[in-house]
């Protein structure tokens, strides 16, 4: 079995004259968290709806599991757990009830319905309300409840579309606990967020997306790289004299800055933390505090747009 | 290109959950008590009748369905008028209800089509509609039972079947309009007020309004013609295509649904009965009419449905 579960080369959308999705192209590895970031409407949902084979594919190629959506979308929906943005449920049925109904629908065997059920519920800690009637779920639950009808459908891979969006942060952590733990139990997943900080936490690899093309992909590192260029930002606060030269000439420092007096800025394309401490003491000077700042998700993302938009402004001046 | 899998997947789980669903909703409470008290208001109206003025009579308990007593109208007048409510009632929010519960997506993430879904929601909602309107059936045979004290011989019995089995068609006619509504329309009041809207024109305006238009499109010195062009047309309606339907099945003697020539009646025994068979020719292309109604406003939502896009 190959380590590939979604293959995706060149996928469009076109609805009349408007292109939703430009011909994007990425890989989702089994095991892996993929996270799927940009704006509202910059074609996340689009991009998932086309590869349960629930929208048609304009152009372009997408394998899920091996499988072609657009052909064999039973044989894809039986493998792949979907959770769609602000899930909805049966209000007048109880939770149980709900999942009681996709797994008839799924086709899991009679005997093993009520234990797959059960387990489920308990997993995503709503064991005790199981017999409510969702009517009553807040917000939260019924996100959870989304996520328990993915843990009983047992799949391969998870689809999470905005998971997190309307979530108190409490909510927010226990919900993306759960995902580490659907990772954990090896499934791949999916997720679709415009929540930056809260994605960064759980996914190895994230695509910005923007107005339907690929803007960026990678490791949230290599995202920092890339766009933020040094990468590595490291602070100082230490005295002593001549310290500002001493610092600069560490290898791999682009560039110092004071900030204040005994407050040192260094940019960096490594972590040069150690050798910054080094580099105080042979001095003589005294060292208080020493940090690095990791170039957060949000930080790429507004550089990246912002970057966008004047490279846009540009071109339209011209 | 052909798509993998059978498109009935999961029929029969849309069929049982939406009938459960119809059979214990308040909704369904209401509607079906409001058609079955009307019906017992008529048909009680039907039996003073009966008793009153009719000493023999070959199709007495057909009788209990087309008589009417002042000011109730008969059984059958109030079911060709109560059925598409009912059946409308079912099937307003059977589409846009999943979008605006969210749940659309989510249930065709599992592996099932469209068709079943769409083709569940329609048989679920015309069992339910065949359940109430058998019960109902059953009454009047069973009511018809203890208060004329006569029971009812074969023949009445299989016009009586054909008489419910036309009905059921008519509500499933109603059914495909509202649950066609029901896709176009994104909100439920939105296809609950345009198919009611639709209801009231095709049953009480379009009936009136038929000869006008006639009038007003075709011109001919031969009154036949006229007559016949004005009959066409409110024969757009099901509910004329239902009311002629009942003329011929539960009233025997009826030898034409249009109008007849003196000549034509030349040798013919007035008010003799016509057998089952003769009586289901007349009304043939009225119930092949019905039917094929169904079916294709069935199929105009099927296409519909498919090409709509699931995000809400």
């Amino acid at each position: 079995m190959s380590d590939t579960v979604i293959e995706v080369e060149n996928l469009t959308k076109r609805y009349g004259q408007t292109t939703v999705v430009k011909g994007i192209s990425f890989s989702l590895a089994r095991g892996e968290i993929f996270g799927l970031l940009g704006p509202n409407g910059a074609g996340k949902t689009t991009t998932i709806l086309m590869l349960l084979g629930l929208t048609e594919i304009s152009a372009g190629k997408a394998r899920v599991l091996g499988y072609d959506p657009v052909r064999e979308p039973l044989a894809v929906k039986r493998r792949v757990g979907y959770m769609p943005d602000t899930v909805g449920f049966y209000e007048n049925l109880s939770a149980a009830d709900n999942l009681r109904y996709t797994a008839r629908l799924i086709g899991i065997p009679h005997d093993q319905r009520e234990q797959r059920i059960a387990a489920a519920l308990d997993r995503i800690g709503l064991g005790e309300v199981g017999n409510k009637r969702v009517a009553a779920f807040s917000r939260g639950m019924r996100q959870r409840l989304g996520l328990a009808e993915i843990l009983m459908k047992d799949v391969e891979i998870a689809i999470l579309d905005e998971p997190t969006s309307g979530l108190d942060p409490q909510a927010t952590l226990e919900l993306l606990d759960n995902i580490l733990a659907l990772k954990k139990a090896g499934v791949s997943v999916m997720l679709s967020s415009h929540l930056l900080d809260r994605v960064q936490s759980v996914c190895d690899r994230v695509a910005l997306f923007n107005s339907g093309s690929i803007a960026l992909m990678g490791t949230v590192a290599d995202l920092g790289r890339q766009v933020l260029g040094g990468g590595y930002s490291v602070e100082i606060e230490a005295q002593g004299a001549g310290l500002a030269d001493r610092l600069a000439l560490i290898p791999g420092v682009s560039s110092i800055e004071q900030v204040d007096i005994g407050r040192f800025r260094l940019s960096a394309d490594r972590d040069v933390r150690p050798e910054a401490a080094a580099a105080v003491v042979e001095a003589g000077g005294r060292l208080y505090r020493l940090s690095v700042e990791v170039p957060s998700l949000e930080t790429i993302y507004t550089r990246y747009f912002q970057g966008a938009k004047q490279s846009e402004g540009a071109r339209h001046a011209a | 290109m052909r798509r993998e899998g059978s498109p009935w997947q999961g029929l029969g789980v849309v069929i049982l959950k939406e009938l459960s669903d119809h059979l214990t909703s308040v909704r369904m409470l209401v509607l079906s008590s409001l058609v079955v008290l009307t019906a017992i208001a008529a048909l009680y109206g039907a039996i003073q009748q009966v008793r009153d003025s009719t000493a023999e009579d070959l199709f007495l308990y057909l009788r209990l369905f087309t008589t009417a007593r002042e000011p109730l109208p008969s059984f059958v007048s109030f079911l060709a008028f109560l059925v598409p409510l009912m059946a409308i009632g079912l099937g307003f929010d059977a589409i846009n209800g999943e979008y605006n519960r969210r749940t659309m997506s989510r249930i065709l993430s599992q592996p099932i089509y469209r068709d079943a879904l769409l083709f569940g929601k329609f048989i679920a909602g015309l069992l339910t509609l065949s359940i109430s309107l058998l019960v109902m059936w059953l009454l009047v045979i069973g009511m018809g039972l203890t208060w004329l004290g006569v029971p009812p011989n074969t023949e009445e019995m299989l016009r009586a079947l054909v008489f419910l089995i036309v009905t059921i068609a008519y509500a499933g006619v109603w059914l495909a309009v509202a649950m066609l509504l029901s896709i176009i329309f994104r909100s439920a009041a939105t296809a609950a007020l345009t198919s009611l809207g639709l209801w009231l024109f095709l049953s009480v305006i379009w009936t009136a309004l038929a000869p006008g238009v006639a009038d007003l499109f075709f011109t001919s010195d031969d009154p036949a013609t006229q007559i016949i062009a004005a009959q066409t047309l409110a024969r757009l309606s099901p509910g004329t295509l239902y009311g002629e339907v009942v003329l011929a099945i539960l009233n025997p003697a009826t030898r034409a649904l249009g109008p007849v020539y003196l000549s034509q009646l030349q040798g013919a025994i007035p008010g003799s009965p016509l057998p089952l068979g003769e009586s289901l020719l007349i009304a043939w292309p009225q119930i092949v009419g019905l039917i094929s109604a169904a079916i294709l406003l069935f199929v105009i939502g099927y296409v519909v449905f498919q090409r709509q896009e699931v995000r809400a």
